[in-house]
């Protein structure tokens, strides 16, 4: 097993590490604003740790670039969402009580 | 071990089509039908055919789930109930007209002589002539290229249909009350630009092409009109000719080629990967304005008019 | 190696298969869309794997998309997936 591999290997099992607490998150917490905090981080971190276990295994840089355009748009995307998500759940819960 | 992933995915796959086919919460079928699409993709991806992953990432789940969006919007707006306007109905006539297709497609499945692989290789044979290197962009853009010429009238008679008898669409959502939305969107549609370009150009010689390249501007516009960026009112007027741009640019190459005595889209070979690359960018930018207008669900009304 | 990259994407679509059980269960609109962002992360997560175990790039142009329309989704979602006040 070159070096290369040993890196892909430790950053596969840290991400799915992280993929399962966020699943986990989203199946156990008890609302909807702690499942979105277990989610979104954890997942991120995830995919970012798959994206650096997929670089070392590649000779190209137009492939680098590739997949740092990948996370950073799932980063952007994702900080995103989570927010637009977290304004729908507040009017949702506001308009049960109403 | 890779068989399990295939059998995962397929039993996940049918879980959620069933799920989303038998619940009666609406919304949550679109979400279950939204997974449905990537999931599919996944499986294309396994089939090994990135072509068609490609388009059902980006046309069976991100456009499609939008558009269904954009109708259950519409619907909750009117107070409309799924009963109304016919859904349970239209279901069994859906199941009908699905098994109806299954059946067939298998039918002719298991007809296909199994150990003539010869349509591939008389793409490869001939794919030195046909100005790429991609054997999918070869087929639909030379070989059968007059199929893709009948796709573009397609999708076109499809955004015809939909502004004839849908009512106007209520093009701008009032303006986002948080400003990270138009953040987003600035950051994200110049390189949502870059990245249909590039995989337009990839299509010459690995899987991409317009169809692909359309749909990620399909969803550019679809990200456009939901941050409510900018809407200036003669922007439809500006937009409509896009519409029929691919379907001109590729009417004139059949005219042209047909002029020069040649048949119907037959490409001189010495021409052929500049034609190709011609014609594919007017689609682009044609299958990517059109989804957009798909999406709105109705012919735009003008801004004082929403 | 190939093996724990499949066993690893194995693995994310079973994270797949259990948020579709968030789906179902809801209770609210944003507890659906979450589940479409984790599918969004583990599919794009799932196809770079998936591309190391048969050394297919093509993949990596499926995960970008992947990637560029969970955003648009999760945009098209917040602004039409619900009544305006």
């Amino acid at each position: 097993m070159s070096w290369a591999d040993g890196i892909s290997l430790l950053c596969i099992l840290a991400a799915l590490f992280f993929f399962l607490a966020g699943t986990v998150g989203l199946l156990r917490m008890p609302d909807v604003f702690t499942r979105l905090h277990a989610l979104t981080k954890a997942d991120n971190l995830g995919l970012g740790l798959i994206v650096l276990a997929t670089a070392v295994q590649l000779q190209s840089w137009t492939e680098l670039v590739k997949l740092a355009l990948i996370w950073m748009l799932v980063m952007v995307s994702g900080a995103t969402v989570a927010h637009l998500i977290a304004r729908m759940a507040l009017s949702e819960s506001s308009d049960e009580k109403a | 071990m890779i068989h399990l992933v295939d059998v995962t995915l397929v039993v996940t796959l049918l879980a959620c089509a069933w799920l989303s086919l038998t619940g009666r919460d609406l919304l949550r079928s679109v979400v279950l039908f939204i997974a449905f699409g990537l999931l599919v993709s996944l499986g294309w991806a396994r089939l090994r055919a990135p072509d068609v992953a490609l388009a059902e990432a980006a046309v069976g789940s991100g456009l499609t789930g939008a558009l269904l969006l954009s109708a259950f919007s519409a619907m909750e707006r009117a107070r409309l109930t799924t009963d109304e306007v016919g859904l349970t109905r239209a279901r069994w006539l859906a199941l009908g007209l699905t098994l109806g297709l299954g059946v067939s497609l298998g039918v002719v499945l298991l007809s296909l002589p199994s150990d003539h692989p010869r349509l591939s290789l008389h793409i490869q044979e001939r794919i030195s002539q046909s100005g790429v290197l991609n054997s999918v962009t070869a087929v639909l853009l030379n070989f059968r290229s007059y199929d893709t010429l009948l796709e573009m009238v397609v999708l076109l008679a499809s955004l015809v249909g939909i502004w004839a008898v849908a009512p106007f669409a209520r093009v701008w959502p009032k303006a986002p009350s948080t400003p990270i939305l138009a953040a987003l969107a600035r950051l994200l549609l110049p390189l949502m630009t870059v990245v249909a370009g590039y995989l337009l150009w990839l299509g010459a010689d690995a899987p991409g092409g317009a169809f692909q390249a359309g749909a990620v501007l399909g969803g550019m516009g679809v990200l456009w009109v939901a941050a409510s960026l900018w809407h200036p009112p003669w922007a439809l007027r500006m937009v409509r000719p896009l519409l029929v741009l691919g379907l001109l640019a590729f009417l004139a190459v059949a005219g042209v080629t047909m002029g020069i005595g040649k048949s119907m889209l037959e490409y001189p070979a010495s021409q052929a990967k500049t034609l190709i690359l011609w014609i594919e960018t007017a689609a682009t930018v044609s299958i990517g304005v059109t989804l957009t207008l798909l999406f709105l669900g109705g012919y735009p009304a003008p801004p004082e008019q929403s | 190696m190939t093996a724990v990259y499949v066993a690893a994407a194995l693995f994310l679509l079973a994270t797949i298969a259990a948020g579709l059980i968030r789906i179902w269960r809801g209770p609210t609109r944003a507890d659906r869309l979450l589940s479409v962002q984790l599918f969004g992360t583990a599919g794009t997560a799932t196809l770079l794997l998936l591309s190391l175990a048969s050394g297919e790039d093509a993949y990596r142009n499926v995960a970008l998309v992947f990637a560029l329309l969970a955003g648009i989704l999760g945009v098209a979602f917040t602004r039409y997936g619900r009544v305006e006040p």
